[in-house]
């Protein structure tokens, strides 16, 4: 993309070698090598090398004594892909509980944090107000500390006698053991409409070794508090993405429709809505590529517990690698995760290409927050 | 919505408008307050409590006024824990990663904008692929080869592996884009080489592209946390962010020592807080960017 710009015609951007000697351009092709080099050689080491030697990890059963790359560790070829998937057994099991967390995570967090981050720009771009620079930066902050810094303040509100719950005690509800109850959500608003015991056709079977009860238990109580935490870091930074995009948004468009007499509510709907649907698109997708990354909250909140409730894909993979010393299936784990944020990443440029052709300029991509 | 339109019977519209107007503005300035409340007292829970006694903290979370005010939890953190410990390695990798990722990012993005050589294109794309490639997903690759080269639990293995970034490569090549190229023709032409007129011309000219990545820089290395899970294990080798997961692990031993751990999550927030009032515009540009060009 781009890369040509300002290529003067004439040199492609493979480079004519030496077109003039001794011209200004003459060493450029060693100089261009040299300025890369650095980058090339932290990157290549540190970033490609890694990932092959982890998918060769993925295939063999590597317990984390001596090298993995000797004659002495046993090759197992897809064993630790088929124990996630298809042999019946505690790491398919915890993997798809891991899969089923994850799912009810992104299912809460993308929507939520789309929607507090356009209501919060709406709010922000409102020109009656003042004081809006201050709220802002007051909403952005979050985004930028650190996450593990904010998990330690959130395990502190949600403790059981906590900030949370008092609030909730002020309220008249009687707050539960945050990150020691493992019931579902969905569980308990079934249980709330007198459905105590699950149905057993529902217990019974179910696909990848989980019963459709156990798939259907919604994101448990302890999960809620950390879908609360990255809810609350990730929203200020989508929300800046969508103030930008409203203030491209011109405002005769705006009073064009207050003369045709639309209300508020319509103006918003059928005339910015539509207009920011771009914008709209890439905090979903981001929000979704983000949201499968989730792991610093779960390490210092959770660790997975309670009843493997926190449990995602990305925490498992470590944990089954640098705590069961099964490299080999962690590997596995990761690669799974790997495939799952490059579908959705390609999705994403794939659509962006497809909306805005050959524009450059993708600086957010390092504004995603990991754990989003 | 202050515009007036010319309906008919302006008169009766605008009074009938007023009072909605003021109704508007105050939901307006109730939502901005309830959610500033909801953004930043946390912050000031977290700032009262660890001022706090123990008790005084499990009797009175939601209170920001600590009675009585104390030091103790501060006094233990700089003296019962490896705190300092951890705020110099921290350091120590912030500003070695920051100078790092500036310079050789720099270097990079300048010759994929500026110099004409071969196997540019394909350069690119690959940093344009790295740029999507999960970091959570590194976590046993990188502990695999820091292992394997030696740098495991090294404050190189530390260090190296975060010298360089793809996006700081992306973002300092569109900025260097952005530059005319005359000037450096012109140094080009006085005779001054291609190093010379990267550092004396064209890098003094990109500042705010420097400010941006220093920024972006030093909040990521200050917060980094997944990498030192992986490349270290001696605890004198632990940064902030790991040495505080590790306090919440439990190392602490007996009680919730909540004044303690919210102290510490305070001192560790301070500096990126910092650099946050100060440089504002560069941490918003950082995203609005994006969102003008997504």
């Amino acid at each position: 993309m781009a890369t040509d710009t300002l290529a003067a015609p004439g040199t492609a951007s493979a480079g004519p070698p030496r077109r003039r000697t001794g011209g200004i351009r003459s060493n450029e092709n060693l100089a261009g090598w040299l300025f890369v080099a650095p980058v090339i050689v932290i990157l290549g080491l540190f970033l490609l090398l890694p990932i092959l030697m982890a998918l060769w990890v993925s295939l063999t059963d590597w317990n984390g004594q001596g090298s993995p790359f000797t004659g002495d560790v046993p090759f197992v070829g897809g064993d630790n892909y088929s124990r996630l998937f298809t042999d019946d057994g505690l790491a398919r099991r915890d993997f798809m509980t891991a899969i089923r967390n994850n799912i009810y995570y992104v299912a809460l967090v993308v929507p939520v944090q789309t929607a507090l981050a356009l209501g919060l720009a709406l709010v922000v771009n409102n020109r009656l107000l003042k004081g809006k620079g201050f709220f802002r930066s007051a909403f952005y902050f979050p985004s930028v500390t650190s996450s593990v810094a904010v998990s330690v303040v959130f395990l502190f509100l949600f403790a059981n006698s906590g900030a949370v719950n008092r609030l909730l005690g002020l309220l008249g509800v009687d707050g539960p053991e945050w990150f020691a109850d493992g019931r579902g959500v969905l569980h308990l608003v079934l249980g709330a409409f007198g459905l105590d015991a699950p149905p057993a056709a529902l217990t019974s079977g179910g696909p990848f070794g989980l019963s459709w009860w156990e798939w259907l238990s919604g994101p448990s109580v302890a999960m809620m508090s950390i879908i609360c935490l990255v809810i609350w870091t990730t929203s200020g930074t989508f929300m800046l993405m969508y103030l930008a995009a409203l203030q491209n948004v011109p405002v005769a468009l705006d009073e064009a429709g207050m003369l045709d007499g639309a209300s508020r509510w319509q103006r918003f709907r059928y005339v910015t809505l539509p207009l920011l649907k771009p914008t709209t698109f890439l905090v979903v997708t981001l929000g979704l590529i983000g949201s499968w990354q989730v792991f610093d909250q779960v390490y210092v909140m959770s660790q997975g517990d309670p009843a493997k409730t926190t449990l995602t894909p990305a925490y498992l993979s470590y944990r089954t690698a640098f705590r069961d010393f099964d490299y080999g299936s962690g590997a596995a784990i990761s690669f799974v995760l790997f495939l799952i944020i490059i579908l959705l990443t390609l999705f994403q440029r794939r659509l962006m290409a497809d909306r805005d052709g050959n524009r450059r300029g993708r600086w957010w991509r390092r504004r995603v927050p990991e754990g989003s | 919505m202050a515009v007036l339109t010319d309906r008919p019977a302006p008169v009766a519209r605008r009074r009938d408008r007023e009072p909605r107007a003021r109704a508007n503005r105050f939901l307006g300035y109730a939502v901005l307050i309830f959610f500033g409340l909801v953004f930043l007292y946390p912050f000031v829970i977290q700032l009262g409590n660890s001022f706090k006694t123990e008790p005084d903290a499990a009797a009175n979370p939601l209170s920001p006024i600590p009675d009585p005010l104390t030091l103790a939890g501060f006094e233990r953190i700089f003296s019962g824990t490896n705190f300092p410990l951890w705020l110099g390695n921290s350091l120590l990798v912030t500003v070695l990663v920051t100078l790092g990722r500036v310079f050789f990012d720099s270097l990079a993005g300048y010759a994929l904008a500026r110099l004409r050589f071969r196997g540019r294109a394909g350069l690119f794309a690959a940093v344009i692929a790295v740029m999507a490639v999960p970091g959570v997903v590194l976590l046993i690759p990188k502990f695999l080869v820091l292992k394997q080269i030696g740098l495991y639990d090294s404050y190189a293995g530390l260090i190296v592996p975060l010298l360089a970034d793809a996006a700081g490569v992306f973002i300092m090549k569109q900025f260097f884009e952005s530059i005319p190229v005359s000037v450096e023709e012109a140094a080009r032409i006085d005779g001054a080489g291609v190093f010379r007129t990267f550092w004396s011309v064209v890098l003094p000219m990109a500042r705010p592209a420097l400010i941006t990545l220093t920024i972006l820089s030093f909040q990521g290395s200050w917060n980094e946390f997944p990498h030192s899970l992986v490349s270290v294990q001696d605890p004198g080798l632990f940064t902030l962010p790991r040495g505080l997961a590790d306090l919440v692990g439990g190392s602490l031993g007996k009680g919730n020592q909540y004044p303690l751990k919210l102290g510490a999550a305070l001192l560790a927030t301070i500096p990126v807080a910092v650099l946050f009032v100060i440089f504002q515009r560069y941490f918003v540009r950082g995203a609005n960017e994006g969102a003008d060009k997504g």
